[in-house]
C-alpha cells in the first residue's frame, strides 16, 4: 500500500494507483476528460493537472503514479489559470449548441466546463467542419464535437481489440479516423458501441438518442442473448427502452457488450413480439394434424392460439410421453438455445439423457 | 596480442602511405556537384597513367559554402584542400600537382592539418576554421566513411576495446559521468546519469524477467527533424562508425544487448552508410556475438523514421519503432524505466553517442578540458541564414554568439546589420543584438529564454520581421503537432492565427495580451517538449522585439518592410532615371511614367510582389520610403 497526501488529506491506495486514483479515494474531485479507469492513462485533455511537491510543472494526475509520501495539491491559482486556458482553447473549436445536442446534460465536457467556470470565448478562430458520418446503422460520428480525448481509440483497441479507429493527420487537422479515412461502415468496426459508451461528448452517439431526450429510469438486468450473462443497464423513459449500455459494475463484462446486447433491443417492445405461449388449435380442440403444407395453409385447426403456460407445458409433456411410448426414446431429439443460461442448458442435457433417454441433444450455436 | 591490436595493425597497414585524392561527397558536396568532380578525377586518372592515387569520397568537413571540395594527400606532404572547384579546375589541379609538381592554384583553399605549405594558408588561418574545435567532426571530411580501416586507423574502436577489456560496466558509466557529457539532442540531460538509472532498472528487470529476449535497449536518435539542421546527418554520413561504437559502449555500460538507430528516412545516404558500417563492424567482430573476444554481445538494427518532427520525442520515437503512431506518452514511466516494448531503454542523440568513443579512448579528464563548468565539451551547429559563411561548425561550449557569428560566420552580408539569432530550431528563441556576448552553454541559453536544442543556429539581419519569424516557426510547430493534447494542438493554432492577423495588418492591441496569456500556458500545460517549447519564438520575440509587434498593430507599419499588407512601394524622385524597366516588368501594370521621366506606382493596384525593386538598376524603388 502507498500512503500519500492529497490536499493534506491522508490517503492509502494500493500499489499501481495513480495520483487521480488516490484523489478519488480521498474524495477529492479532479476534473478529467480523457481518463477512464478501464483504459490506459493517456494525458491528452490536460484537465487533471495538479501540483506535486518536488515535481516540476503541472503533472497530470491521471498518468502520474502515486508514490509514498507524495504531497499533492489539486487547487492553486496556477492550476486554475492553466486549466481555464486549456478549456477555453478546447471550446474555441467546439460547437456551442448544448441545448440542441444529444449529449445535453450527460456531457462530460459540459460538466467540466461548468466546473472550470468559463464565461467568455477569448480565442476566436477557425473551427473544424466535417460531415457527420452516419454510415453505421447504430451510431453517428460527429467529428465537429470531438475533443480528441482518444478514449474511443483506446476502447476499441484495449477493450474490444478491434483497432478500427485511430488518430490521423497532424496539427489542427488531427482527427479520429479509420484506415484510409473511409466511412465507419467500411472499416473493421464491429458496432460494439464501446467507443460510443466512453465518448465524453456527442462526437459519438447512438442513433436512438436522436429521437429521445434523457432517460428517466435505469434498470440493471442481464443480456438475454447468450449464456455469457453480460450485465446491461436499460435506459428507459415512460416505461420504454430508449437505450442500452453495458453495466460497468458487472464483473462478467465490466461494461462491455457485443453489438446485439447494446443495439439489438428493439424487439423488446416490438408489436410482433410473442409474450404468451402459443399452441396449434388442433392440440387444444382435438382433431388431427394436417398431412401436408397445402392442407395446413387453409386449415383453421393449424392456427396458433394463445394459452396458459400450464396448458402449453402439459401438452408438450403428454406429447413427449406418447411419442416415447409409440416410437422409443431415440425418436426424440432436443435443441437448446444460446439464449439460455449455462445452468438451463445443463438441465436440458439431464432432461434429454435421463428423463427422455435420448442422446440426441444439440445447441443452436453449433449450427 | 589482443583482438583489438590485431585489427588496428590490419587497419594501419591498409591505410599507410597512400596517395589520396579526396572528394567531398556529403549531401552538401553532392548538392554542389561533387559527383561531377568525382567523374573529372576519374577521367583525369584514366587519361594519365602517371597519376597513381586512391580516389576517396568523404563526408562533410563543414565548410559547405566552399563545396565542391577536392583534397590531395601525398605521403610526406601536408593535405591540401581546394574549394569551389569545377570539373575543369579538377583536371588542372591534378595535372599541375602530379605532372608538374605545382601546387598553387587559384582555388587553393587551405592546408588541412598541422603542417604548413609555402603559398597556401593553413586552415587555422582561415577565419571559418580558426575558432573551431573539431572533436565531434574529428573524422568528417577526413576518412572515407565506407572504409572501416580508415576509422580504426584514426583510433576508432579503441574506446570500445578499452571499455570491454579493461573496465567494468560501472566504470564505463563513471567515466561518462566524470566527463560531464550532457545530451546533445535538446534537453542536455547528463548522459552518465541516464545510463546509471537505466543500468539499475535493467538489473531489476533481469531478475524479474530472466527469460526475456532483451533486457535493455540503446536507441540512437537520428531523427533530426528541425528544419535547417544537418549536424547529425553530417556525422552519420561522414563518420558512421563513431555512432556505432558509441552505442556499443553504451550497451555494455547499461547491460543492453540490442540497439536501434532511428534514422530519418529523408537521409538515404546516411542510412546506406550506416548499413554498410554495421556490416563491416560485424565482420570485424566489433559488433555481434562476443565482441573482441569478450563475453559481451550486442546487435544493432536500423529503423527508418516516419517523417514526423514529433517522432524525435523519445516516447513517440519508441511508439514509432513499435509500429504505432508516433504520439508522445506522459512520463513517468521514463524510457529508462519502461521503454521499448516495456523494457528499460536509453535514448541518446547521434552527437552524444559520437562523443563516447573519445571519452573512453582519451579518458574523461582530457575530454572535459574543453567547455564550461556545467557545459563540457564542444557542440556542432548548423550555421545558416544571413551570415557570410554558412555551414557545419563545431565550437567549444562557452564561446560567445558574437565570435560564432562574426569570426566563424564572417559577419552579416551585404553590409547589413545583425538583428537576431535563433538557437534551438523551431522551438528555440530569438536572441537580440544586446545578447551577442551571451556564451553558448545550456544554462545561459535557457536563462535567455531559448534552448541549446540540437544545434540549429539561424542568423537574421535587419531585413527580417520578427513577428513574421514567430509566425513562420509557429506554422511549423502547429503543422507538426501530433494533435493529442489541447494546449499544443489548439494553442499553437490560435497563436498562429493571431500572429498571422498581426502580419496582415489586422492585429488588435489586445492580441499582445492574448499571446502573453496563451504562450506561458501552452508551455506549462502541454504534454511533450514540442508543445512545451513551441511558444519560445513568441515569448522571446515579445520580450526582445515588442516594439515591432506594436508597430504592426498601432502604426500599421512593418519596420523590417517585410509584411506585404503593411508596406507601400514608391519610386524615388531623384534616383529614378525613367528607364521604364520597372513598368515593363510589373505583372499587374501598376507602374506608369514616360520614358526618361519619373515613374509612379499606383499603390491600389500594386500587389507588393517586389519585382520592380529587384529589377531596378538604380536602387530607386523604396519600401515605406526606405531603401532596403
Ligand atoms: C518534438 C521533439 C523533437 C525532438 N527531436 C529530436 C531529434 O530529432 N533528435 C534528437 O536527438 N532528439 C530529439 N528530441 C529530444 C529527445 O526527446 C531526447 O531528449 C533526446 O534524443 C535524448 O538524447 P540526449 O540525452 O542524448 O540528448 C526531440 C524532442 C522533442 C520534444
Ligand atoms: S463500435 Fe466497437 S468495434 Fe466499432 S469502432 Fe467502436 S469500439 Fe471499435
Ligand atoms: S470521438 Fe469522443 S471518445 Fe473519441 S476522441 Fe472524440 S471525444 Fe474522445
Ligand atoms: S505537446 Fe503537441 S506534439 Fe506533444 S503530445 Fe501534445 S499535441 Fe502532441
Ligand atoms: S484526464 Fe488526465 S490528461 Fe485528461
Amino acid at each position: 500500500m502507498i500512503n500519500l497526501k492529497i490536499d493534506n488529506k491522508k490517503v492509502e491506495v494500493p500499489e499501481g494507483s495513480t495520483v487521480l486514483d488516490a484523489a478519488r479515494a480521498a474524495n477529492v474531485y479532479i476534473p478529467t476528460l480523457c481518463d477512464d479507469p478501464l483504459l490506459e492513462p493517456f494525458g491528452a485533455c490536460r484537465m487533471c493537472i495538479v501540483e506535486i511537491k518536488g515535481h516540476r510543472g503541472l503533472p497530470t494526475s491521471c498518468s502520474t503514479p502515486a508514490t509514498e509520501e507524495m504531497e499533492v495539491t489539486t487547487f492553486s491559482p496556477n492550476i486554475e489559470v492553466n486549466r481555464r486556458t486549456t478549456m477555453n482553447l478546447m471550446l474555441s473549436d467546439h460547437p456551442l449548441d448544448c441545448q440542441h445536442c444529444v449529449a445535453n446534460m450527460k456531457c462530460d465536457l459540459q460538466y467540466v466546463a461548468g466546473y472550470v467556470g468559463v464565461r467568455e470565448q477569448p480565442y476566436e478562430g477557425e473551427t473544424r467542419s466535417y460531415e457527420k458520418d452516419r454510415s453505421n446503422p447504430f451510431y453517428v460520428r460527429d467529428l465537429e464535437k470531438c475533443i480528441l480525448c482518444g478514449k474511443c481509440v483506446r476502447a476499441c483497441d484495449e477493450l474490444q481489440g478491434r483497432q478500427a479507429i485511430s488518430f490521423g493527420y497532424r496539427g489542427f487537422e488531427s482527427k479520429i479516423t479509420t484506415p484510409f479515412d473511409l466511412p465507419m461502415w467500411d472499416s473493421t468496426c464491429e458496432s460494439c458501441g464501446r467507443c460510443v459508451d466512453v465518448c465524453p461528448t456527442a462526437a459519438l452517439y447512438d442513433k436512438s438518442a436522436e429521437k429521445n431526450g434523457l432517460a428517466m429510469e435505469e434498470t440493471r438486468t442481464t443480456c438475454p442473448y447468450c449464456g455469457v450473462g453480460c450485465g446491461l443497464i436499460l435506459e428507459t423513459r415512460n416505461g420504454k427502452i430508449i437505450g442500452v449500455r453495458g453495466d460497468r459494475e458487472n464483473s462478467v463484462n465490466e461494461g462491455h457488450t457485443c453489438v446485439k446486447g447494446r443495439y439489438g433491443w428493439e424487439y423488446v417492445q416490438h408489436e410482433d413480439r410473442v409474450k404468451k405461449p402459443l399452441v396449434r388449435r388442433y392440440l387444444l380442440e382435438g382433431g388431427s394434424k394436417p398431412k401436408s403444407k397445402e392442407e395446413s395453409d387453409e386449415n383453421p385447426l393449424w392456427d396458433w392460439v394463445e394459452t396458459s403456460w400450464e396448458e402449453a407445458l402439459n401438452i408438450t409433456a403428454e406429447s413427449l410421453h406418447r411419442i416415447k411410448e409409440e416410437n422409443g426414446s431415440d425418436s426424440i431429439g432436443i435443441m437448446t438455445s444460446a439464449k439460455c443460461l449455462n445452468e438451463e442448458n445443463y438441465l436440458m442435457n439431464k432432461f434429454a439423457r435421463q428423463v427422455v433417454g435420448t442422446n440426441s441433444i444439440d445447441h443452436c450455436a453449433r449450427l | 596480442m589482443s583482438n583489438y591490436t590485431a585489427i588496428r595493425e590490419w587497419a594501419d597497414e591498409k591505410t599507410a602511405d597512400k596517395t589520396r585524392i579526396v572528394v567531398g561527397l556529403g549531401t552538401c558536396g553532392i548538392a554542389a556537384g561533387g559527383n561531377k568532380i568525382l567523374d573529372a578525377v576519374e577521367k583525369t586518372l584514366a587519361n594519365n597513367d602517371a597519376i597513381k592515387a586512391d580516389v576517396v569520397s568523404v563526408g562533410c568537413i563543414g565548410i559547405c559554402y566552399k563545396e565542391p571540395l577536392l583534397d590531395i594527400e601525398i605521403p610526406g606532404k601536408p593535405r591540401l584542400s581546394y574549394g569551389s572547384v569545377t570539373a575543369r579546375d579538377t583536371k588542372e589541379i591534378l595535372e599541375n600537382i602530379f605532372l608538374n609538381n605545382k601546387y598553387e592554384h587559384k582555388k587553393a583553399l587551405a592546408v588541412i592539418g598541422d603542417e604548413t605549405f609555402e603559398g597556401i594558408p593553413s586552415w587555422k588561418e582561415i577565419p571559418f576554421f580558426a575558432p573551431q574545435e573539431r572533436r565531434v567532426l574529428r573524422n568528417c571530411g577526413f576518412i572515407d566513411p565506407e572504409k572501416i580501416e580508415e576509422y580504426i586507423a584514426n583510433d576508432g574502436y579503441a574506446g570500445l576495446s578499452r571499455a570491454l577489456v579493461e573496465m567494468t560496466p560501472a566504470e564505463v558509466i563513471d567515466e561518462t559521468l566524470d566527463a560531464g557529457l550532457r545530451g546533445r539532442g535538446g534537453a542536455g540531460f547528463p548522459a552518465g546519469r541516464k545510463w546509471s538509472i537505466a543500468a539499475d532498472n535493467i538489473h531489476t528487470y533481469k531478475e524479474k524477467n530472466p527469460n526475456s529476449d532483451a533486457f535493455g535497449y540503446v536507441i540512437c536518435n537520428a531523427d533530426e527533424g528541425d528544419p535547417g539542421a544537418f549536424m547529425n546527418r553530417s556525422v552519420l554520413e561522414g563518420d558512421p562508425h563513431s555512432v556505432i561504437e558509441g552505442m556499443t559502449i553504451a550497451g555494455y555500460a547499461i547491460g543492453a544487448t540490442y540497439g536501434y538507430i532511428y534514422c530519418r528516412a529523408e537521409y538515404p545516404l546516411a542510412i546506406e552508410r550506416l548499413k554498410l558500417a554495421i556490416d563491416q563492424a560485424r565482420e570485424k567482430n566489433l559488433l555481434g556475438k562476443n565482441i573482441l573476444g569478450t563475453e559481451f554481445s550486442f546487435e544493432i538494427k536500423l529503423k527508418e523514421g516516419a517523417g514526423a518532427f514529433v517522432c524525435g520525442e523519445e516516447t513517440a520515437l519508441i511508439a514509432s519503432i513499435e509500429g504505432l503512431r508516433g504520439m508522445p506518452m506522459p512520463r513517468p514511466p521514463y524510457p529508462a524505466q519502461a521503454g521499448l516494448w516495456e523494457v528499460p531503454t536509453i535514448i541518446n542523440n547521434v552527437e552524444t553517442l559520437n562523443n563516447i568513443p573519445v571519452i573512453l579512448a582519451k579518458g574523461a579528464e582530457v575530454w572535459a578540458e574543453k567547455g564550461t563548468e556545467k557545459s563540457k565539451g564542444t557542440k556542432t551547429f548548423a550555421l545558416t541564414g544571413k551570415v557570410e559563411n554558412t555551414g557545419l561548425i563545431e565550437v567549444e561550449l562557452g564561446m560567445s554568439l558574437r565570435e560564432v557569428i562574426y569570426d566563424i560566420g564572417g559577419g552579416i552580408p551585404d553590409g547589413k546589420e545583425f538583428k537576431a539569432a535563433q538557437t534551438g530550431g523551431p522551438s528555440g528563441g530569438c536572441l537580440p543584438a544586446s545578447m551577442l556576448d551571451l556564451t553558448i552553454d545550456y544554462e545561459a541559453l535557457a536563462k535567455a529564454g531559448s534552448i541549446m536544442g540540437s544545434g540549429g543556429l539561424v542568423i537574421m539581419d535587419t531585413s527580417t520581421c520578427m513577428v513574421d519569424v514567430a509566425r513562420y516557426f509557429l506554422t511549423f510547430t502547429q503543422s507538426e503537432s501530433c494533435g493529442k493534447c489541447v494546449p499544443c494542438r489548439l494553442g499553437t493554432k490560435r497563436m498562429l492565427e493571431i500572429l498571422t492577423r498581426i502580419t496582415e495588418g489586422k492585429g488588435k492591441i489586445e492580441d499582445i495580451a492574448l499571446l502573453e496569456e496563451l504562450a506561458p500556458s501552452i508551455r506549462d500545460s502541454s504534454l511533450c517538449g514540442l508543445g512545451q517549447s513551441a511558444p519560445n519564438p513568441v515569448l522571446t520575440t515579445l520580450k526582445y522585439f515588442r516594439e515591432e509587434y506594436e508597430a504592426h498593430i498601432l502604426d500599421g507599419h512593418c519596420p523590417a518592410g517585410q509584411c506585404k499588407a503593411l508596406i507601400t512601394y514608391t519610386i524615388d524622385e531623384v534616383d529614378c532615371t525613367g528607364c521604364t524597366l520597372c513598368a515593363i516588368s510589373c505583372p499587374v501594370d501598376a507602374i506608369s511614367g514616360a520614358k526618361k521621366e519619373l515613374h509612379i506606382i499606383d499603390t491600389d493596384i500594386c500587389t507588393r510582389c517586389d519585382t520592380c525593386r529587384q529589377v531596378c538598376n538604380f536602387d530607386a524603388v523604396l519600401i515605406d520610403g526606405n531603401l532596403l
